[in-house]
């Protein structure tokens, strides 16, 4: 559509094709809209376990601290992967674009592996600080702490099974309106997903371990 | 006559497809990539280096981490200022507004409760803060 709509006056160019349906907007405008209210309501309750962490960040109940705990090398590298696997979710978003299956599935890969080795890391630090004694029924901080790590380790196991079902919808639907639209919807929620550990590694490995 | 405006899916890049559009939105994804890798090395130069004052250290990161946050919403998640792009604004809006009322509102009250009530000693034992 070519349409341009000068916002002072009242200019507006028709010269491109009738607009069908001008006052509706399209499946995929709307699809990927109301999934962006789902990403927003889920980094509301996201917020919520970052305010409980914030509160009993210190209610360490006599247990190991932050500062005792987080290992940021271990850190620094789920860092690295989970930005380069949003980086290449993103090139993956281009190949689906200029309609290339090799490509797609290439960065497709690449994006999985990433991410897996994320959450296999989160779990190895997950398995030590248990298996040294910093479980979360040890202390208010750990219980904080494993909930709100967790829950965001649980969103990027959902987000890599979601990524394999879709690579099995390319490979059996192709490049649908519908797939292209489920594509869409999984980049948006990787990439909230990296915006959500951002916050996540500054508020609990940086700022923690400094106090 | 009514005002035809395209609304822009969140998520969404440029949409012509071709050769022209992949390569700059390829720029856009690098850009992005480099910024936020740059953000990412400052926050962790900043949280362990023993040069900087360090009570300004929590402050330091935090903007570094809001500036990373912006970054990744422009330019992978393609959000922007144009006004086919206002309902997805105005909806973020709405969403950082909430986060802050959580986010702030609890820590201003647990903060205030834990200066205001003095348990008595024995209470204070078992609830072992720091």
């Amino acid at each position: 559509m070519n349409i341009t709509v000068a916002l002072d006056g009242h200019v507006q160019d028709h010269t491109a094709a009738p607009a069908t349906g001008a006052s509706h907007a399209s499946k995929r405008i709307v699809v990927t809209y109301g999934f962006w209210i789902f990403l927003l309501s889920d980094i509301v309750m996201f917020s919520a376990l970052f305010a409980a962490y914030s509160t009993l960040s210190r209610a360490t109940a006599g247990g190991p601290s932050g500062a005792q705990l987080f290992d940021q090398v271990g850190v620094a590298i789920e860092t690295a992967c989970l930005l380069a696997s949003s980086f290449t979710c993103g090139l993956m978003s281009l190949a689906i674009g200029s309609r290339r299956f090799g490509t797609t599935y290439l960065y497709a890969l690449l994006t999985f592996a990433l991410g897996g080795v994320f959450l296999a890391l989160e779990l190895r630090e997950f398995a030590h600080m248990i298996a040294i004694g910093a479980a979360p029924q040890r202390s208010a901080f750990l219980s904080a702490f494993f909930a709100l790590v967790g829950c965001h380790g649980l969103h990027v196991a959902v987000g890599l099974i979601w990524l394999l079902v879709m690579m099995v919808q390319v490979k059996v639907r192709r490049f649908s309106a519908a797939v292209e639209r489920r594509l869409l919807c999984f980049a948006l929620f990787w990439h909230a997903l990296d915006i959500v550990w951002v916050w996540l590694f500054t508020v609990v490995y940086l700022i923690g371990v400094n106090q | 006559m009514t005002i035809t405006r395209h609304d822009h899916a969140p998520g969404d890049a440029e949409e012509a497809s071709g050769a022209h559009s992949t390569r700059s939105t390829l720029i856009i994804y690098l850009t992005g990539l480099f910024l936020a890798v740059v953000l990412t090395a400052t926050s962790f130069w900043v949280a362990n280096t023993s040069i900087l004052w360090s009570t300004g250290v929590p402050l330091g990161l935090s903007v570094l981490a809001i500036a990373q946050m912006g970054i990744h919403l422009v330019f992978f998640l393609h959000i922007t200022t144009g006004p086919d792009d206002t309902n997805n604004v105005l909806a973020l809006a709405f969403g950082i507004l909430i986060v802050i009322l959580v986010v702030a509102g609890s820590l201003w009250i647990m903060t205030d409760l834990n200066q205001n009530m003095v348990l008595p000693a024995e209470l204070m034992d078992l609830h072992m803060q720091h």
